[in-house]
């Protein structure tokens, strides 16, 4: 029943009332709320989460195709946004034939695996910066009282489809590395490329969450979470050879973005780690996406017992 | 002109109330400072004086750009949001019925927000970056006051342009689109992904002589020494021609478009 009220909401509304009508649509039917339920129905409960989160996601895109042009513009503006940053770089090996010793296709490699993992996590959470506002504007608590994880709710929310345009761009730099780079295929290297982009897509979502976890402490503070996101991106294009030691160790074992394409990267282009970790680190990123992520979860769940309503 | 002053001093004290946001802001610019530091050092470590920069003029060029991304709001930003959200709900027509001049208005304001970045967002990475790499910071005091002008000139080439984006919603209604292709044009032409001297070719000529290069290349260069003598006042006299024309499109724009605006009774 909740089910047919979700789906007559949102075909006939676009824009945010259909994803509030349609939630509440959804509330009407289904009881239960993530943090009150025994743990037997964890899992449970961690499919509800992201069946909400597919729904409103796929409300919104609803809303987006209903200005179709507008996508279609605003989704090459994301393409065209992140491009510049590639041809910076072309630009730069317009003048050298290598940097920090990689050449062009191997930094394109890099490039395309960085901004396809990060991509990916900004399409599914990017809008999660979002939530300081709703902190300081109150409207926080609408969520609260709906019987939704609050994570899926705000993970969901504003949902960008135009981000695909970023994805393209990573894909396509990806692609072009794959052309020109020579590697030395094997199987091991060949999986290891989507092991890399997923379990990096997985390390980027991480950061996401936890850099909304501390919003809900410093709710201006969203620029912060901006550093290790499109700040961390943008240092995973780079080879690490360029960076000081200290930066290289920090982003390994504090924020563990090294193993988001680094270290992966570095087996599959056949290189030496700068910081000598054996061979066996490049097929550890899946436990460390699983590790942050949980981590992240944590961080999640504090700062929303910590959170404190306006009141108004 | 009391009043333009009022208002300025507003756009200062709106943007220094959120000093949680400008701590955040100074750490974001500091780390792409960072990483570009490194990227520019291996570039200029394979070829030293690319550009006509040492390695240490390079690295100061980065922090430049970290200093004045959000002074001269080269990826736009600021009050254009406002202005495009006030032309598309009609408040626009209280702001034409107010007894000061639109433009001006918001030239105003937006210039008391760049004096406040350029004092909060850009003095801390700066120093923060001179700790970790050697910085080519001017000996003579005279060029960091013709650098303080430049800089003042670039706001205002950069508030044209964005008022003119603004203005573009009397027609598009969504300003979006044109609020990103500025965006796009700010970020690649004022210098900041890459000093436009190292853009080859015609591309670079064009680069240089677009509007744009007065926000970022033009100020880094004076800031270098570059720029001297009767080059400077060259410098100068290429930012202030393009902020007046750009100025009097906008005023041409702004005269059109009020003409257009039609205020519903009710």
């Amino acid at each position: 029943m909740a089910e047919e009220a979700i789906t007559e909401a949102s075909v006939e509304a676009s824009g945010e009332a259909s994803v509030e009508a349609s939630v509440e649509a959804r509330a009407e039917g289904v009881p239960a709320a993530e943090a009150w339920i025994p743990r037997v129905s964890r899992r449970a409960a961690l499919r509800d989460g992201l069946r909400a989160y597919g729904l409103i996601v796929g409300m919104w895109m609803r809303s987006t195709m209903a200005y179709r042009a507008s996508f279609v513009m605003t989704a090459f503006g994301n393409f065209a946004a992140t491009a510049f940053d590639f041809v910076a770089i072309l630009l730069m090996f317009a003048h050298v034939d290598a940097l920090g010793g990689y050449s062009l296709p191997e930094v394109a490699f890099l490039y395309g695996t960085s901004a396809t993992a990060f991509g990916l996590s900004d399409l599914a959470l990017g809008s999660m910066d979002r939530l300081g506002r709703r902190v300081r504007d109150g409207t926080l608590d609408t969520l609260l009282l709906r019987p939704v994880p609050v994570l899926a709710q705000v993970a969901a929310d504003r949902f960008a489809l135009r981000r695909l345009g970023r994805i393209a761009q990573g894909l396509l730099v990806l692609g072009y590395a794959l052309l020109t780079v020579d590697i030395d295929w094997t199987v091991t290297r060949a999986l290891m490329l989507p092991m890399m982009v997923l379990s990096g897509a997985a390390i980027f979502s991480a950061v996401f969450v936890a850099g909304a976890a501390f919003q809900f402490w410093a709710q201006d503070a969203s620029e912060v979470q901006n550093s290790f996101t499109y700040g961390g991106t943008t240092l995973l294009q780079y080879p690490p050879t360029l960076f000081a030691k200290d930066l290289v160790r920090g982003v390994t074992f504090v924020v563990p973005l090294a193993f988001v394409n680094w270290i992966p990267a570095l087996y599959v282009l056949g290189r030496e780690d700068p910081l000598g970790l054996p061979d066996l680190a490049a097929f550890l990123p899946p436990l460390v996406a699983v590790v942050c992520c949980a981590l992240a979860g944590v961080a999640w769940r504090a700062g929303l017992r910590a959170y404190r309503s306006t009141g108004s | 002109m009391r009043l333009y002053a009022v208002v300025a001093a507003g756009g200062f004290r709106r943007y220094a109330t959120y000093r949680v946001a400008t701590f955040a802001g100074v750490f974001t610019n500091t780390v792409f400072g960072f990483i570009m530091a490194y990227t520019y050092t291996a570039l200029w470590d394979e070829r030293p004086h690319l550009g006509g920069y040492d390695l240490s003029q390079a690295v100061t060029y980065v922090w430049l750009g970290q200093a004045l991304l959000m002074t001269c709001a080269m990826m736009g930003g600021g009050f254009e949001d406002e202005l495009i959200e006030r032309i598309r709900t009609g408040d626009i027509a209280v702001d034409l019925y107010r007894p000061a001049d639109l433009q001006l208005w918001w030239m105003a304001g937006d210039l008391g927000r760049a004096a406040f970045h350029l004092l909060g967002r850009g003095i801390v990475p700066m120093v923060l970056g001179s700790f970790a790499f050697e910085l080519a910071l001017p000996r003579d005091p005279l060029t960091w006051l013709a650098f303080l002008f430049a800089v003042m000139l670039g706001v205002v080439v950069s508030f044209a342009i964005r008022f003119l984006v603004a203005l573009s919603a009397f027609w598009l209604m969504d300003g979006a689109g044109a609020a990103q292709m500025a965006m796009l044009a700010g970020m690649f032409f004022s210098g900041l992904l890459l000093p436009l001297n190292l853009f080859p070719g015609v591309l670079g000529e064009v680069a240089r002589a677009l509007p744009w290069s007065s926000l970022l290349q033009v100020p880094a260069d004076v800031f270098l020494g570059k720029h001297t003598g009767w080059d400077l006042a060259g410098a100068y006299a290429f930012q202030a021609g393009w902020a007046l024309a750009l100025l009097a499109t906008g005023r041409l724009l702004q005269t059109v478009a009020t003409r257009r605006v039609v205020v519903q009774g009710g």
